[in-house]
């Protein structure tokens, strides 16, 4: 009878480890873990390009994550992408002036919204929409502006022609401070 | 040779059916469900928990080196995580299984069969296919997945206590990318209905090696190692197959 009970006990703490694991998988690993517990309001922003930026990224400002994207639709009428972050209610004091940007963490790394906060008295409300937005930096319309502007092509019997190391970072980078929409 | 090979199929599959009929009849010993699940589960846990611990420090040493080159060690923790949830964890763990407690179903049931117990039970009017092969098949589906992810989750700290302890990658680095790229849908569950599937695949070969083996030392003996040979290949190449399908 005893070693009976010994094997169920052992069976039960087996299958209660077998789901714990589970639920530890399922929780700690995924993107379960990163839904924002307490009570958040809701921004919007447009960009002209969204790049790789996914439902549920983060939202950060310097670098500490305050929030996510909550959705992503195409404005029909204006053909920009209109994203809408949820931020969490402890992080409601964000200046009405502040600039979203979409940037990519490291080289492989996810795309997520940075929020550069601004210097006006007044805070954001629900609902309310970001002036400034800068939109997903493309990898290739660097390379291809860079191929068009930064390196002109050569005499052929010139001295080395100026290359990329001369030319203004400005020309090379558009689009590097934030533009004003509407 | 081919012949054979297909009767061998033919039988397996007729051997599942009957199995699956005879599952209703076996709840009524449920008690030998439980002592199978403590046999082939709880008994494999020590083997399958060192494992994962070291294929996971296998990963991160590995991920970490062929990352560095590309600049890209910040991934690490998504890419241990998804190897391991989508195909290691599962086939691995299957693997070891198949090792650790098909052989030994297989050598009991075959050992019955030698001793001519299976058809003492008969002539008492008890079902060896509910007392004997259906308890072990359905603890063979339970056992599975619960191991599986007892796997992944010591990989997934084998992983960390390589990439963050010992290599200095960033602790929020690490689990932040891995929180942001790995689904619980798409990645975890996906995983458990593979472990699954390779629970039952294992489990039914292991009892049908022993169930059908020539009663013979010999016989036990070749049962055996062709349990851990068509567990293995089976497990391989529904893999493949289960992986293009569940995309």
């Amino acid at each position: 009878m005893t070693q009976r009970r010994s094997y169920q006990v052992g069976t039960g703490l087996f299958i209660l480890l077998g789901f714990a694991a589970l639920a530890y998988l399922a929780t700690q690993t995924t993107s379960i873990a990163n839904f924002s517990q307490g009570d958040s309001y809701v921004l919007k922003a447009r960009f002209t390009n969204i790049g790789q930026l996914k439902l549920r990224a983060p939202v950060k400002v310097a670098g500490v994550r305050i929030g996510s994207v909550e959705s992503i639709v195409l404005e029909p009428d204006k053909l920009d992408a209109l994203v809408r972050v949820s931020v969490d209610k402890r992080y409601k004091d964000l200046p009405d002036d502040s600039s979203a940007a979409i940037f990519t963490s490291g080289l492989l790394g996810d795309q997520y919204v940075g929020i550069q906060p601004g210097g006006s008295p007044d805070m954001f409300k629900e609902g309310d929409e970001f002036v400034l937005t800068q939109s997903s930096m493309q990898l290739e319309d660097l390379i291809g502006k860079f191929m068009v502007n930064g390196a002109p092509p050569k005499p052929a019997n010139a001295q080395p022609a100026p290359d990329a190391a001369t030319v203004k970072p400005a020309d090379a980078v558009p689009g590097d401070t934030p533009t004003p929409k509407h | 040779m081919i012949g054979d090979a297909l009767a061998q199929i033919g039988a397996c599959g007729l051997f599942l059916l009957a199995v699956l009929a005879a599952i209703p009849k076996s709840l009524r010993h449920y008690r030998e469900t439980l002592r199978q699940i403590w046999f082939v589960g709880a008994m494999s846990l020590v083997i399958i928990m060192t494992c994962g611990l070291f294929v996971g420090m296998v990963l991160g040493l590995q991920l970490y080196y062929v990352l560095s080159i590309f600049g890209g060690t910040a991934a690490l923790g998504t890419v241990v995580a998804l190897s391991l949830f989508r195909e290691l964890g599962p086939v691995v763990t299957a693997l070891l299984f198949a090792g650790r407690a098909g052989t030994s179903i297989t050598a009991e049931i075959g050992l019955m069969r030698a001793t001519d117990q299976l058809s003492a039970m008969e002539m008492m009017a008890v079902d060896p296919l509910a007392y004997v092969a259906a308890p072990r098949f359905i603890a063979g589906i339970i056992a599975m997945p619960l191991l599986a992810c007892v796997f992944n989750a010591l990989g997934i700290l084998g992983a960390h206590l390589v990439g963050v302890t010992w290599l200095g990658l960033d602790n929020g680095t690490f689990w932040s990318n891995m929180t942001s790229s790995v689904d619980v849908w798409k990645d975890v569950v996906n995983g458990v209905w593979k472990s699954v599937a390779f629970g039952a695949v294992v489990s039914l070969i292991a009892v049908f090696q022993g169930y059908t083996t020539p009663p013979t030392s010999e016989g036990v003996a070749y049962a055996t190692t062709r349990t851990v040979v068509f567990s293995s290949i089976v497990v391989l190449a529904l893999d493949f197959v289960m992986t293009a399908f569940l995309m």
